[in-house]
Formats: C-alpha cells, sequence, structure tokens
C-alpha cells in the first residue's frame, strides 16, 4: 500500500502550520493491544460469575402458546430462568429515545416471534455449558404463522403482518406516508424530453459486520444500589438509556464502562445485552455475563440490512443527466431497531454528488420475518451508492462515453442546488475523479481535466426548480411515529389529518424552510391556488393527550427535537 | 479459456456524522497540578483510533505536547453525554467538542502564566514543547507544569474546560423531503483493476487506485490504517460476505468463519491512495471523518471491473463465480469491454 | 463433577489451577488462571483469536482440552515482553500501525513469533501463509504482514 498527500489542492482554503495535528503520532492504545492488556468487556474477573444463553425461536414466523421452563429450571447450575414477564417493561425500539418511532420489540418475546432466533426466554446458569444444557430443555409450545421474506411481497395487501404495529409492512413517516418522499423538480417531464432512457434494478443483499470481538456485556451488583455494566457498545449512552427504559431504573443507578472495543462497525449500537446482563444481575444479586456466540452473532445479530433500488435516469446525449427517479426498500426484518432513521439519510443523499434538475425518490422501510437489521459501517449509504454507481457504469455505456469524464460532467460545484434542497458547498469529487485518472493512465477530455469544484456551479445551477411535482401517494392515517424531525415540530400523538389543506393538482415550488443559512431565492410559482399548496398547517397546539403515553426511564434525548422551537 | 483483466471506476461522497444532526457530544479536559491533561470523554474507541485523534486535538488547542495529554474514555460515572461512535461523527462531533473544552482550560493556564509572569494573558503563547512565553520574548518564560501548580494552589483557579458540540436537528419536509442532512461531506474515487477466471468465475483483485478527500489528515496513519481497512472490507463486501447467500431466501445462512467468506492476507490487492483535504469549515482543524467512506466506492468498481473484464453486468451483490459463470453462459461467452484502458478514451 | 487441576509452564512460568469438566484451554487461561491475552472470537476455531503455543507450535485454544496441556509449556501474547522488554514483533506492530481495535492482536503476535521462531527470514508468502489462519477484520493484513517482514529484515541484518 502507498499513501500520499496531494496538498496542491485546495492549499489556499488550509492553514497546515500545526503542532500535533497532523503528525503520525502513535496511538494511545497500541501498546495496550500488542501486549493484550488492552480492556474490553469481557476482560474482567469476577467471582460467581454467572452466563447468559437465550432460548430462541426456530421458526420465522409463529404465535407463542406456551414456555414451560420447569425442566430447565432444574437442571444442574441454574439458577434463573427469565421470561418476558420477568422484565419491568418489556417493549421498546431504539429511537424511542430520540422520540422517533414506537416501540414495537419486546427483549424476550411473549406473544409472538417474528424472526428465527428471537429471544423467548433466558436461561441463567453457573457455567456457560449449564445454560446451553437447559436452554435445550425449555420447552416452546408454537403456533406456527405463515412469514414473508421479500420486500416487495411484504407490501402487497394480504401479505402475512410481520410487526403489529405497521399492519402495512412499512414504517409510517411524518403520520402521514408509508415512505419517505424526496421531490424535487419533475422527472416525468424530463425523462420525455430526455435523449436516452436507462434503467437498472440493485439488490444488495444482507452482510456481517463481523467484528473478531463479538457483542457482550458484563453487569453486576455495585456498591450502593447500584449497577455496573462492561460493555462493548458503540453508544454508551445510548445502551444506559435504553437499559433505563426496559428496567424501569434511574439512569444514575446504572454505572456503563466501555470504551474499548475489538471492532464495532455498526454491530455493537442495538443495546440488546445490556438490559439482559442488568436483569439478571438485579434478579439473582450476582454477576451475569451475556454475551453472543459466533453463531449468534453471525445470524441473530443484527446484519447490515439488505437493500433493493430501482433506478431510472433520463440523460442527453452528451452525458447530462436531466432525471433520476429512486424506489428504494430496505429490509428492517422482524423490527424496527435503526432502520427507520437509515431511510430517511439514504433519501437525503440522493441522488449522489451530482447536480440533476429533476430528483425523485420514495423509499421504503419494509418489515420481513427475518432478522432485524441495523447499521453498518455507511449506514443507509453504501447500498444505494453501489446502486448509483452501478448504474453510472450503464449511463456511460449508453451515451458512449469515459466513466469518469461522466462523472465529472455531472459532479456538483459549490454553489449547485442539491436536491434536499440546500446549496452545495466544500465540494471536491472533481478533483478525485482527476486524480484517479492521472494516476491510472485514463485519459480525460480536456473539460474534465479542467473542471474544478470550485467553478462553473451556482448559477441557474443554484436556482429551485420551477416547478416540482407533489402528490400524496402512500399516505396512511392513524399511526404517529413520535416528533422526531417533524416539520413544524410535530410532537403531538393524534392521527395528522390537516382540516382546509388540499393539494392542488399543479403544485407550487417548494418553500424554503425557516433556517439561518441563505438560500437563493425560491423560483416562481405556478398558477395555484392563493393558499400555497406547500404551506405547512400551523404546528398543532400543544397535545391534550401528550401524557398518554408516559416516559419511561430517566435517560431520554427527545428534548432535542423541540430544540428548534426555542 | 482464461483470465479477464477489467477496470472499473466509482466516485462517492458521504455524508459526517449523524443524518439531520441533533448528535451531541461533550468533553471535559482538566490538568493535574503537574500540568497533565486528561480529556474526559464517553466516546468510544472501536480501533478507529477515537482515543488517538481526540488526545492530538486536545494537544494541539492546549499547546501542549500530546504527551502531556491522556484521553479517558469510557465512563458514566466520569464522562460527560456522547451520542457514540457511529455515521461517522467521531472526529467531527467529538472532536469538536475537545476543541472548546480545550480552549478554555488553555485559557485558564495562559491566565495563571499571565498572573505568574505579571504579563497579559493576551501576549503569551505555548511553543507546544511545555513552556508558555512572551510572544516575541521566549526569555520571558514559565513551564506549563509551574502555570498549573500555581493556578492549584496559589492562584485557587481550576486549569479546566468544558465543551459540546451540537448540530441542531433538522427538520424533513414529508412532501418533498427537504432536509439538513449534515455540515459536510467527504469524497472519494477509486478505479479498481480485476481478473476474472472465466472457468472458475473467481474474481481476484489486483490493484486499486484511490482518491479520498477529507478534510483534514489529522493523524496521517490513522487516516491510511482507516482507508486501507475500508476499501478491503469494501472488497470483501463486494465479492465474498453475505449472510444470506439465497436472499430473500435464508437457506444456507453461514454460521461460522469457514462459510462467511472474507478476503485472507493472500487475497489483498495494493492499494495506491492519494489523500486530498479541503477543510471543513466547521470541522475539527478542518478534519472531517473518513471511517465508513472508505469502504463505499469499492463495491460498485468492483462490479464495474467485471462487467469491464468478461461483459457481465451483475446487479446484486455479493459478486460470486456462480453469478459471474451464469453470466457468462447468457451472453453466450466473454464479452469483454475494456473501457479504461491506460491511455483509452 | 469434578474439577480437574492442571499444573503446566505458562509463559516460562509454573501454574496451576482447576480446570472445569471439559473446559477449554481458552476459558482455563482466562478465568481459570488469569490470562486475558488469548481472546474469545468465534468458539469454532476459525478466527485464530484464541491462538496460543503449546510446546512451541501454534494451537486454538478454543479446541484444546484444557487438560491436555498437563505438564506442558504453553505460550500466550501476554508472555512475548519480557518483563518491559517488548518483543521485537510488539515494537514493529506499534512501529507500523497494524493494530486498530487490538482484538486480533494477541494471536495474530503468537502466530507471528511462532513462524520467525522457526523459520527466522520468511518469505511474504511465507508471512501470508502464517497468518492466514488469524482473522483481521479492521487493518485490511497489509500493515500486519510489513511489520512481521520488517523484524525478519531486522534479524536478517544483525
Amino acid at each position: 500500500m502507498t499513501m500520499g498527500f496531494r496538498k496542491e489542492f485546495f492549499a489556499d482554503e488550509r492553514d497546515d502550520n500545526l503542532n500535533e495535528i497532523g503528525k503520525p503520532t502513535r496511538r494511545q492504545d497500541i501498546l495496550g493491544h500488542v501486549t493484550g492488556r488492552s480492556p474490553y468487556f469481557d476482560d474482567h474477573l469476577f467471582d460467581g460469575l454467572l452466563h447468559i444463553r437465550c432460548v430462541r425461536s426456530p421458526h420465522h414466523h409463529a404465535r407463542i402458546r406456551r414456555v414451560d421452563t420447569t425442566e430447565a429450571q432444574s437442571m444442574p447450575g441454574v439458577v434463573r430462568v427469565l421470561v418476558g414477564r420477568d422484565v419491568p417493561r418489556n417493549l421498546n425500539t431504539l429511537l424511542s429515545l430520540l422520540d422517533f418511532g414506537i416501540d414495537d420489540e419486546p427483549l424476550l418475546a411473549e406473544t409472538k416471534v417474528a424472526y428465527k432466533g428471537e429471544p423467548v426466554a433466558a436461561v441463567i446458569a453457573e457455567t456457560e455449558a449449564q445454560a446451553r444444557a437447559a436452554v435445550a430443555k425449555v420447552r416452546v409450545d408454537w403456533d406456527v404463522r405463515p412469514h414473508v421474506l421479500d420486500v416487495e411481497e411484504a407490501i402487497k395487501p394480504g401479505a402475512p403482518v410481520v410487526c403489529e404495529v405497521y399492519p402495512g409492512n412499512k414504517f409510517i413517516y411524518h403520520g402521514k406516508y408509508d415512505h419517505q418522499k424526496l421531490r424535487y423538480g419533475d422527472v416525468e417531464a424530463a425523462f420525455a424530453r430526455a435523449d436516452h432512457i436507462v434503467e437498472g434494478r440493485y439488490q444488495m443483499s444482507p452482510i456481517e459486520q463481523a467484528p473478531i470481538e463479538t457483542c457482550g456485556a458484563i453487569a453486576a451488583p455495585e456498591t450502593n444500589d447500584r449497577y455496573v455494566c462492561y460493555t462493548s457498545t458503540q453508544a454508551l449512552f445510548f445502551s444506559l438509556g435504553t437499559a433505563a427504559k426496559l428496567l424501569t431504573m434511574p439512569s444514575n443507578r446504572l454505572h456503563f464502562v466501555g470504551g474499548t472495543v475489538g471492532g464495532g462497525f455498526g454491530g455493537k449500537v442495538d443495546s440488546l445485552h445490556e438490559p439482559l446482563a442488568i436483569l439478571g444481575a438485579m434478579l439473582t444479586g450476582r454477576p451475569c455475563k451475556f454475551a453472543w456466540d459466533r453463531e449468534e452473532e453471525m445470524q441473530v445479530g443484527a446484519p447490515r440490512g439488505a437493500e433493493r433500488w430501482y433506478i431510472k435516469d433520463g440523460v442527453m446525449r452528451d452525458g447530462r443527466i436531466v432525471a433520476r427517479k429512486f424506489t428504494g426498500y430496505f429490509d428492517s426484518g422482524a423490527y424496527t431497531r435503526l432502520s427507520s432513521y437509515a431511510i430517511i439519510k439514504g433519501v437525503g443523499h440522493l441522488p449522489g454528488p451530482y447536480t440533476i434538475p429533476n430528483v425523485y425518490a420514495d423509499v421504503y422501510c419494509v418489515y420481513t420475518n427475518r432478522t432485524p437489521a441495523t447499521a453498518m459501517r455507511g449506514f443507509g449509504i453504501t447500498g444505494v451508492d453501489f446502486a448509483i454507481e452501478a448504474h453510472m457504469d450503464k449511463v456511460a455505456d449508453v451515451v458512449g462515453m469515459n466513466p469518469i469524464d461522466l462523472r465529472i460532467l455531472n459532479a456538483y460545484r459549490d454553489g449547485d442546488m442539491k436536491a434536499h434542497r440546500r446549496e452545495a458547498k466544500n465540494c471536491a469529487l472533481i478533483e478525485c475523479c482527476q486524480v484517479v485518472a492521472e494516476k491510472a493512465g485514463v485519459a480525460l477530455q480536456a473539460t474534465s481535466r479542467g473542471a474544478s469544484s470550485l467553478r462553473d456551479g451556482g448559477g441557474e445551477r443554484a436556482r429551485l426548480p420551477a416547478h416540482t411535482a407533489l402528490d400524496q401517494k402512500g399516505m396512511v392515517t392513524g399511526i404517529d411515529t413520535g416528533g422526531y424531525a417533524r416539520k413544524g415540530g410535530g410532537a403531538s400523538r393524534q392521527p395528522v389529518s390537516m382540516p382546509g389543506y388540499s393539494m392542488p393538482a399543479a403544485a407550487s415550488a417548494a418553500r424554503p424552510p425557516a433556517q439561518a443559512s441563505p438560500r437563493p431565492a425560491a423560483a416562481a410559482t405556478s398558477a395555484a391556488p392563493s393558499q400555497s399548496s406547500t404551506t405547512p398547517p400551523p404546528p398543532p397546539a400543544a397535545p391534550a393527550n401528550a401524557g398518554d403515553r408516559p416516559r419511561q426511564g430517566a435517560m431520554r434525548f427527545s428534548s432535542i427535537s423541540g430544540l428548534r422551537r426555542r | 479459456m482464461g483470465l479477464h483483466r477489467g477496470r472499473g471506476f466509482a466516485a462517492i461522497n458521504y455524508p459526517i456524522g449523524m443524518n439531520l444532526g441533533g448528535d451531541p457530544s461533550q468533553a471535559l479536559v482538566h490538568s493535574n497540578p503537574d500540568g497533565k491533561f486528561t480529556v474526559a470523554l464517553s466516546s468510544i474507541d472501536l480501533g478507529q483510533g477515537m482515543k488517538s485523534v481526540t488526545r492530538q486535538i486536545a494537544a494541539e488547542t492546549l499547546g501542549v505536547p500530546v504527551a502531556d495529554v491522556y484521553v479517558d474514555t469510557a465512563d458514566s460515572d466520569t464522562g460527560p453525554h456522547c451520542m457514540g461512535s457511529f455515521a461517522s461523527r467521531g472526529t467531527h462531533r467529538v472532536g469538536n467538542a475537545v476543541i472548546q473544552a480545550a480552549k478554555e482550560a488553555r485559557a485558564v493556564m495562559l491566565e495563571a502564566a499571565a498572573e505568574e509572569l505579571e504579563v497579559d494573558a493576551a501576549d503569551l503563547v505555548t511553543d507546544g514543547q511545555g513552556n508558555i512565553h512572551v510572544n516575541g520574548a521566549p526569555s520571558r518564560s514559565i513551564t506549563t507544569m509551574a502555570a498549573c501548580q500555581a493556578a492549584q494552589f496559589k492562584q485557587g483557579r481550576t486549569v479546566s474546560g468544558r465543551g459540546i458540540f451540537l448540530i441542531p436537528l433538522s427538520e424533513v419536509d414529508p412532501e418533498t423531503g427537504e432536509m439538513t442532512p449534515v455540515s459536510c461531506f467527504a469524497h472519494a474515487a477509486l478505479l479498481v483493476e480485476v481478473e476474472v477466471d472465466d472457468e472458475t468465475g473467481e474474481v481476484s483483485v489486483r490493484d486499486m487506485q484511490s482518491a479520498y478527500e477529507l478534510g483534514r489528515a489529522l493523524n496521517p496513519k490513522l487516516v491510511e490504517q482507516q482507508l486501507v481497512g475500508g476499501a478491503w472490507m469494501g472488497m470483501s463486501h463486494a465479492l465474498w460476505e453475505t449472510t444470506e447467500p439465497y436472499y430473500p431466501d435464508r437457506s444456507h445462512g453461514p454460521v461460522d468463519f469457514n462459510h462467511y467468506l472474507m478476503p485472507g492476507p493472500g487475497d489483498i490487492a495494493p492499494h495506491h491512495i492519494s489523500v486530498l483535504e479541503r477543510p471543513a469549515p466547521d470541522g475539527p482543524y478542518g478534519g472531517k471523518g473518513p471511517g465508513e467512506m472508505c469502504a463505499n466506492p469499492v463495491l460498485p468498481a468492483v462490479a464495474n471491473a467485471v462487467y469491464d473484464a468478461v461483459g457481465v453486468r451483475i446487479d446484486e451483490l455479493p459478486i460470486t463465480p456462480e453469478k459471474i459463470l451464469r453470466g457468462i453462459r447468457a451472453n453466450g461467452g466473454v464479452k469483454p469491454r475494456q473501457r479504461l484502458a491506460r491511455g483509452a478514451r | 463433577m469434578a474439577k480437574t487441576p492442571v499444573v503446566f509452564v505458562l509463559n516460562g512460568s509454573e501454574r496451576a489451577s482447576f480446570a472445569e469438566p471439559g473446559q477449554n484451554l481458552l476459558e482455563f487461561l482466562r478465568r481459570g488462571v488469569g490470562d486475558l491475552s488469548p481472546k474469545y472470537g468465534c468458539g469454532q476455531g476459525t478466527c485464530g483469536a484464541c491462538t496460543v503455543t503449546i510446546d512451541g507450535e501454534t494451537h486454538l485454544s478454543c479446541l484444546t482440552l484444557a487438560e491436555s496441556v498437563a505438564g506442558k509449556r504453553v505460550g500466550t501474547a501476554a508472555g512475548l515482553a519480557t518483563g518491559n522488554q517488548l518483543h521485537p514483533l510488539q515494537e514493529a506492530f506499534m512501529e507500523g500501525f497494524a493494530a486498530q481495535c487490538g482484538y486480533c492482536t494477541p494471536g495474530m503476535l503468537v502466530s507471528a513469533k511462532a513462524l520467525l521462531d522457526r523459520n527466522p527470514t520468511p518469505t511474504r508468502e511465507e508471512v501470508v501463509e502464517a497468518i492466514s489462519g488469524n482473522i483481521c477484520r479492521c487493518t485490511g493484513y497489509e500493515p500486519i504482514i510489513e511489520a512481521i517482514l520488517a523484524v525478519a529484515k531486522g534479524r536478517a541484518r544483525a
């Protein structure tokens, strides 16, 4: 491997006269790594440590008729067998800490399981071998149900309902739609004018984060009626807050220690181990370890979720992409976890680092009867970037253009308007393309060689589109997933209906939001009724029923969704 | 019947930090009386170097050698809140919080030194070697250790600081998707050369040429670690890994590393990396986070290279020998494209 | 069920502890003896994080019965340094940034040391083969290979 700096690019934007910054200073932790002294969560010795192993569903989808733990409880070394009703608050969704989502997932399933591997009981025993032996003796009476594993099958009417909170097997956004929309300009009109139409379908299967250290936690009673928890989590306070909520415990009775983790890559954010380990410590009075073995890490631990993308481009013969339409399906698996957030992150990323005047996207968070998905390196972006860049290659073929010239032609430049209606700045795609072409000996057109992120952007390219086609496709009422990022700050739990609000057929250009950063003037509106169709309704008054969703646990970040109102 | 070389290209950008913002991190910096600083965080080092990069940021801001700074993390009793290590947010968010905390601590240290030297704090500079002196008059100086001792035992000052960095949460428009995803983006372009065996379908990655723009390389070796390791993971994702080989069917899901495949040390390719730096206006010393975007361009570049080599478009990951052989058969043979050859136009 | 006393030599010193019935050497070393340097990565013998030496040969301690090392010499990463004097491999890994999360590092170092002990001047291919049983998820292997070769070169020069 070789790594070199191209300091000449953007040199006048940098002051390279720094002291410690920029130095190849030896890592603070590397001596610990090479001596084997770096303290991962499991590198703490406890007298009387107990081991937790879970009883897991062999079925993709089943109702639980009965869980019989009597034989397991009498097995050698077994101290306790936990079931769902032992969990003080046995329903959560990770992002409830941000007021995003509806509690949908139990720590230990009580009424049904929605994926193969879902835990229904937890055996706590003196040794891991004894715990495994007792797990095999737990008898569960299953009522197997039909299951669905394909995202496009799951959203068809009549598909088995994976997660009862979302009967259509889709997460509901803004209390209004079963997907997140991106609408910028008018792709259909642009397709009609394009010289070429290029279509593609892209599929990314789930993959494992596969850190060499598996997920786990050890919890123990500490002095002063607190619990200490050594954990592999990537998000200490997220996990602490989740544990506080599930265990209905004040957050300051929990002492979380971590910070040194054997690889995470996104797979150590789900905060499943800490609550169960602490619950074990609470109910047995002894230290408890709950960690996945490698098989669990691979098939029960949440993977990067599969994604399916359909892309349709309208392209002119000179290579300019004038319209890009996406339909995206994130396979969230059986529960929401972080997938709801990934969709929004993905939508904010479209159409890629290119200035395309008409962009349309419908992106769905779909539930299927498989292991729930979670974050992984590039969360929300990796899948769609694979699709976009494979698609660009097809476009290059169709127009007969060098793939690198095509990127540079369409690349965003400083000052361009992006599809999520913010100005592009600090761009550098062109320069990266130029450097690679030069190193790889690929000859570029003169216009590509002479291009720069700092030039030719803005102006016409800074304008919002004159007309954006809007629609109300995919509207769903009665499901409110919280106030996170809601326009106008919706904290209401009432179904969202907007009296007097109607969407005329020809919608006007979107109005920029009230934010501090300067924005180019909105383009002229079309001939619409005087009530601007995109003026949002006034924020709802403080909801009368705000109290009917009692907040559990002391740790809650959800006040951030109210920040903007202050 | 043979080996076919092909080249594929991809270019991406990557949003730095949690989407929409709303992801705060705090830092606390304090000195013991000897002028040795501790940075207290609750941030997580997964291997990406969180402890190391924040140490350098603190040392730079404080104006002391890195050996005088220790980063302590993560303990919820002593570390202030941090949202966590994900979304390439660590360097950007935690780094900025550390800068704010270190600035406050530095200001107190300079006040303490100023009182001892009987000068104005505004006239003082640090030399980054453990000394504080009057700007332009290096002989009028005091060690950071002496300044901190005076602060603690004589003057009654706390040489400490607090920092928080929060980008307020953006709204999302339900009708248009309008939002502020992040405040800065990193960039990458990558050209990969592969060799495809048309009898076995196996793909060997021969070479990678890349350019990554990441604001500022706060520590070039940590950056290199991420870019090399991340590109390896990208290669692995493109050609080897899956938990569901027959997705959406769950059969034959791997349960161990015999079946969950990743390239080993004998499968890696030379990777020639160029680093560009366009500082993020709100990044710590301009830094963005390279930890995730390093893998992303490899996936499509490999898919494009396979197409270039044998004319088979594989739009479903991972790209397996089975898919390649089926594709070659469906095409009636190998159909190389060779669109990015050296000197080609 | 009765525990078995196991007397053996760990990193040059005689040790004794009791093994649970059927306990593997990894758990025995970590919890029975208190040497936390070998790591659990899979328990299936496919990742190498638990690599130790037994009488000079590398073994996967997760697949080795603890009792079977009675009377034998076991080497772990914790025994690479002599007091404060680091092994050249440890120096080379630090210098070459050959670790990120550090979790595979103890096993990797044991495999590397076993290689250099039997073959002080390996080719790159021989280094690759020697570490092919140690999975690293972070580094992409190149810095590890280069660190091992650097030590080999250093010895060749001396």
